[in-house]
């Protein structure tokens, strides 16, 4: 069998004693409130929304109308605001702390951008209103447009993408398309290195590709010798995260990108990592053909507890024809929305959404670029790349970093070799984080590194923000080799609950509520 | 540069610290041959007050729904929303944190995520509800594809009510992934005859209802012969405020149900972010696409919640995945949740009642236009209206009298002579009888 | 139990007359950890020996076993479809994944005996 012992960390927890001096009654402690799901308070007779009575008429439902009772729950409104603050407080978030959760970029939001996304011109707009009564819609869309083509230096870009996997089906599809065009639909590998980003081999098998690895070199990044003895007339493209997800610059992608390109195949790269580069290189230069940009990562755009994202995809002069349908074009001081097969999108690879994409992640991202200008991107990558190699010097006589004191880009990778024969865990040193009040970085990823810690500060934590959490690691690695295993193994002890069982979770999903048996019985009568 | 912490100072000591002679020092691995030495050719740092002056004069170059009589739906509806529901989701807490990796530390997240897959499992009458896909498109596209994997069967049949950006979403990826996708030509009465597509082949029948045109239509026949035949049936909406008003896709026989939810808490933002409603049978989770959140304890025996089934998604399973979607559409599921909280059943009803109501009022007052057909017998809040003239130039001169009565048909399916004279349009809880007047009154001024 | 045989990656066969009972080690389950799902083939489908034959998946990672042996698959232990703890409880007993009609049996011969095994674990 394969043996993927990635599932180890999450075993089923010891059921502890609650360690606390004092039970409260109510099972509060001051600020942390419990809260009940809403079909534990709601009712169906009450609303929190006054509507007048609907006016009388004869209705033209046909057969269709509903009989049967949905048994949804309502709040008035101070319960539903209640209820909703109450769960906000059981969540950690970037406005509480620094969340250095690599590969992920959660940057600060600024609240301009969120000023900007509900000006009723952008957001009060409807996708299929006249094209004449939204140009300033369509502007946007287009001026968005300019400033990622210029940061990346590439031909054009696909803007409908709607996060950052399907920028990647965006890309792959467009390179699928354009063998076509080719008559070379033969090449059907697609060569992914295993510190790829999940979504990387999905996406390409997805659409029927066959993934192929490359293998790294020590410090994870790709040997351009081992891709040529792979490239071959059956190869289609190479998927490449540069900076990848150890947090190195790949400094041959330059020799990468001509061997793919000898080889008749393309170049995607993987984009989430683009917050390290802007400004200091433009992966046009690097020989890309296609790049997702996640605007919910280098472009702030908030992650709002996993979505929504936006993935716009540049694309190289060999892959610009094929951008996916709606597309902003622009001629000169013209510009047109094309919804259909027909000018400049005739030979587009088709719709991958319903609509023009995700407009108000392009407000709030053409916010944050007009704010920064071009100075301030530059600055912000400078700062990114400053703050992960101040904390990789920092802590790295007390942690393990597998590229040694090589300097890291916009993330450092550790690995679990510091903790040897201590008995504890990536996972625990995560878990007593938290306790700390901090968010942990990202664990056991990529896969290529055993016990993976990867952090990634961002340019929005201050100096003493950045010391603050290095004394805080600095004293963890510290108590994880003096053999304090308690406050590892027991953590988290503070939030808003312990470690929670996921084999149970898993082995009987129990994936939403249900009316316990006497209140079904009531309703069913 | 306000976003930016750091000092000159401290850039400096921390460089000195890094043990680096210069910022550029740190990027010595991009060759030196493609290092940007330049800034890029783009304009310079700006103040709020400037940008907010930039994109203020983009934003008011457009007409936004509320400042008109406004009619336009085909996907996507104007609806109010309650002011308490865009505070909440401002909370920096939700908006802010990322997906719920640490559950110990995003039960917020989590248990709204529970919410929102127990609230749309009761509205589509179906057992379980994933955690949200992009939007309805591409969720259908999803939904296809899940067909495929269950039924190990890769063709597909889709109604012509079905949206036609919905089918071109469902096209594109069938043709990247090699399915056979057989669409059937434009609908607009609700007379096809779907039931002869249907063979042992099939994997799955793709039916929209309401429908694009706006019919509903009558699902349980059809959930009948796809299942005779080993398919599926997957059905569509587009308005989800439907289901407060017409019979669940659930009761009639569905086997995936996906939908916009779009209408329940999300403005119309230009078409996107939207939150792709998703739910199915529970035999079938173990091929479901997206997160899924669900109740477990914790090790002092609490009720919380985590992200779970997670073997079937691409950060595990990679190449092997169900899907290859990561982020979802959180945020605009949060949004959703709470409308719909504060709607409750009784609120949910009511509002379904006034749109159809008022669509009916609409259908009513349009049809007294000389000329004018409205050709849907049994809608909920959109119907289409058969005008006589190019319904284009109708709704272009409609708009210039500031009446935006809906989308030409023409304008999703293009080159199709027949369906010229099409308009579909759509009423909500907003409209008025001064709107509905006004259009009216356009109408017979543009068609003079 | 002479009859036991096992693979580099972790699958035993119990040979039982012309059928194999599979599934994996009493090593692979404490690796694995807690086993939630087991994904097996339907009976009749043909393997081949190291091709994938079943899923076994925990928590946060899903494994693929491979087919020690060749031939048609007769039987699968279906209590794992509501029970995957018995993989973790009682892996050579109650835990097996799958009976295979052995096609060659020859095949076996290049399998591992128990103390093979025993030492390519490292106990």
């Amino acid at each position: 069998m394969s043996m993927n012992r990635e599932g180890r960390g999450a075993t089923a927890p010891e059921i502890h004693e609650v360690h606390q001096d004092h039970k409260t009654f109510t099972g509060n402690r001051a600020l942390r409130i419990e809260e009940a799901l809403l079909f534990e308070i709601g009712r169906p007779e009450v609303t929190g929304v006054d509507l007048p009575e609907p006016p009388k008429v004869a209705k033209r439902l046909g057969r269709h109308e509903r009989k049967a009772p949905i048994n949804l729950p309502g709040l008035a409104e101070p319960e539903a605001v209640r209820h909703y603050v109450r769960l906000s407080r059981h969540n950690y978030s970037i406005d509480n702390g620094i969340f250095p959760l690599g590969s992920c970029t959660m940057k600060h939001n600024p609240r301009l951008n969120e000023k900007m996304a509900r000006l009723p011109g952008f957001g009060d707009v409807h996708p299929l209103q006249p094209q004449s009564t939204v140009p300033g819609a369509i502007e946007l869309i287009s001026e968005l447009s300019r400033w990622l083509i210029e940061l990346t230096g590439m031909q054009a870009v696909a803007m409908s993408p709607k996060a950052g996997a399907h920028g990647e089906l965006c890309g792959m599809m467009a390179i699928k398309a354009a063998l076509e065009a080719r008559g070379e639909e033969h090449r059907k590998v697609v060569l992914v290195p295993d510190s790829a980003h999940g979504t990387n081999p999905a996406t390409a098998a997805l659409i029927g590709f066959e993934v192929k690895p490359v293998p790294a070199r020590a410090d994870g990044t790709v040997d351009p010798e081992e891709v040529r003895k792979r490239v071959g007339p059956d190869v289609a493209a190479i998927m490449l995260t540069n900076p990848n997800t150890c947090g190195l610059f790949e400094r041959d992608v330059v020799e990468i990108a001509k061997a793919i390109h000898d080889a008749g195949a393309y170049f995607y790269a993987d984009g989430a990592n683009f917050n390290a580069i802007v400004g200091k290189a433009k992966v046009g230069d690097l020989g890309v053909d296609a790049m997702h940009i996640n605007l919910h990562k280098t472009f702030s755009t908030p992650h709002g507890g996993g979505g929504p994202g936006a993935g716009p995809v540049v694309l190289s002069e060999r892959l610009a024809a094929y951008a996916p349908r709606p597309l902003v074009v622009s001629d000169g001081g013209n510009v047109a929305l094309l919804e259909h097969a027909e000018g400049g999108a005739a030979e587009s690879l088709g719709r991958m959404t319903a609509f023009h994409g995700q407009m108000g992640m392009y407000v709030r991202a053409l916010s944050y670029m007009l704010s920064h200008g071009a100075d301030g991107l530059r600055q912000a990558s400078e700062d990114a790349v400053l703050n992960a190699n101040y904390i990789r010097a920092c802590l790295q006589d007390l942690y393990s970093a597998p590229a040694g004191d090589r300097p890291c880009m916009h993330e450092i990778l550790f690995d679990d070799s510091f903790l040897e024969g201590t008995g504890i865990t990536t996972l625990d040193i995560a878990k007593a984080m938290i306790d700390e009040g901090f968010h942990p970085m990202t664990v056991y990823f990529p896969l290529v590194v055993h016990g993976a810690m990867l952090i990634e500060p961002t340019e929005s934590e201050s100096r003493a923000s950045l010391d603050f959490f290095i004394a805080a690691m600095r004293d963890l690695a510290m108590a994880a080799k003096a053999g304090d295993t308690a406050r590892f193994k027991e953590a988290p002890r503070y939030a808003p609950r312990r470690r929670l069982d996921e084999t149970r979770a898993a082995r009987q999903p129990k994936l939403r509520w249900q009316a316990p048996e006497p209140m079904a019985a009531e309703a069913a009568e | 540069m306000r976003y930016l912490p750091l000092t000159p100072d401290d850039r400096t000591d921390m460089l000195r610290r890094v043990g680096a002679s210069s910022i550029d020092a740190l990027f010595a691995d991009i060759p030196a041959k493609v290092r940007q030495t330049e800034l890029p050719d783009l304009p310079r740092a700006k103040g709020e007050m400037e940008v907010e002056r930039i994109l203020g004069r983009m934003a008011g170059r457009n007409v936004s729904a509320s400042s008109v009589p406004f009619f336009v739906g085909a996907g996507a509806y104007k609806h109010h929303v309650p002011a308490s529901v865009d505070h909440l989701i401002q909370r920096s807490e939700f908006l802010t944190s990322y997906t719920p990796y640490q559950p110990e530390i995003a039960q917020g997240t989590l248990q709204y995520l529970y919410e929102f897959q127990t609230q749309v499992a009761l509205l589509t009458g179906m057992e379980v509800a994933n955690a949200s896909m992009y939007d309805g498109s591409t969720g259908t596209g999803e939904a296809v594809l899940m067909a495929h994997r269950v039924t190990k069967r890769r063709k597909a049949v889709l109604s012509g009510g079905l949206h036609p950006h919905y089918r071109d979403v469902v096209e594109t990826l069938g043709r990247f992934a090699g399915d056979s996708i057989k669409a059937m030509p434009a609908d607009v009465r609700g007379e096809e005859d779907i039931l002869g597509q249907i063979d042992d082949e099939t994997s799955c029948v793709v039916v929209q209802s309401p429908d694009v045109y706006g019919n509903l239509r009558d699902l349980r026949p059809i959930a009948e012969k796809a299942h005779a035949h080993g398919a599926l049936l997957v059905t569509v909406f587009t308005e989800a405020m439907s289901l407060g008003l017409v019979e669940s896709p659930g009761a009639q026989g569905a086997d995936i149900v996906v939908g916009e939810g779009q209408s329940i808490g999300n403005p119309l933002t230009f078409g996107g972010p939207y939150v792709g409603l998703f739910a199915t049978r529970e035999k079938f989770i173990r091929q479901m696409p997206g997160r899924l959140c669900g109740e477990t304890v914790d090790a002092e025996g609490k009720r919380g919640y985590v992200l779970t089934l997670s073997t079937r998604e691409q950060h595990i399973r990679r190449d092997k995945a169900t899907s290859n979607i990561c982020t979802n559409s959180g945020l605009c599921c949060l949004a959703f949740t709470i409308h719909l909280s504060l709607l409750g059943e009784k609120g949910l009803r009511r509002t379904a009642e006034t749109c159809h109501a008022n669509a009916v009022l609409l259908a009513d007052a349009l049809e007294q236009v000389p000329g004018v057909e409205v050709l849907t017998e049994a809608f909920f809040n959109e119907f289409t209206l058969k005008v006589p003239g190019n319904a284009a130039e109708v709704i272009e001169k409609l708009a210039e009298k500031g009446v935006l009565g809906g989308v030409p048909v023409s304008r999703l399916e293009p080159g199709r002579p027949e369906l010229e004279n099409l308009i579909l349009v759509a009423s909500t809880e907003i409209n008025t009888d001064d709107d509905r007047a006004a259009y009216a009154a356009a109408l017979k001024e543009v068609l003079a | 139990m002479s009859t036991l045989r096992y693979t580099k990656d972790h699958e035993y066969v119990r040979v039982e007359g012309d059928v194999a009972v599979v599934g994996i080690t009493d090593f692979a389950q404490s690796q694995l950890g807690d086993v939630v799902y087991v994904e097996l083939p339907a009976a009749g489908k043909k393997v081949t020996k190291g091709g994938e034959a079943a899923v076994v998946e925990s928590v946060k990672a899903a494994s693929e076993v491979y087919a020690p042996v060749s031939g048609e698959v007769v039987e699968i232990n279906s209590e794992l479809e509501g029970t995957p703890a018995l993989v973790n409880e009682d892996p050579l007993g109650k835990g097996w994944f799958l009976k295979i009609r052995l096609s060659d049996a020859s095949e076996l011969e290049g399998l591992m005996d128990e103390a093979a095994y025993k030492s390519h674990v490292g106990e």
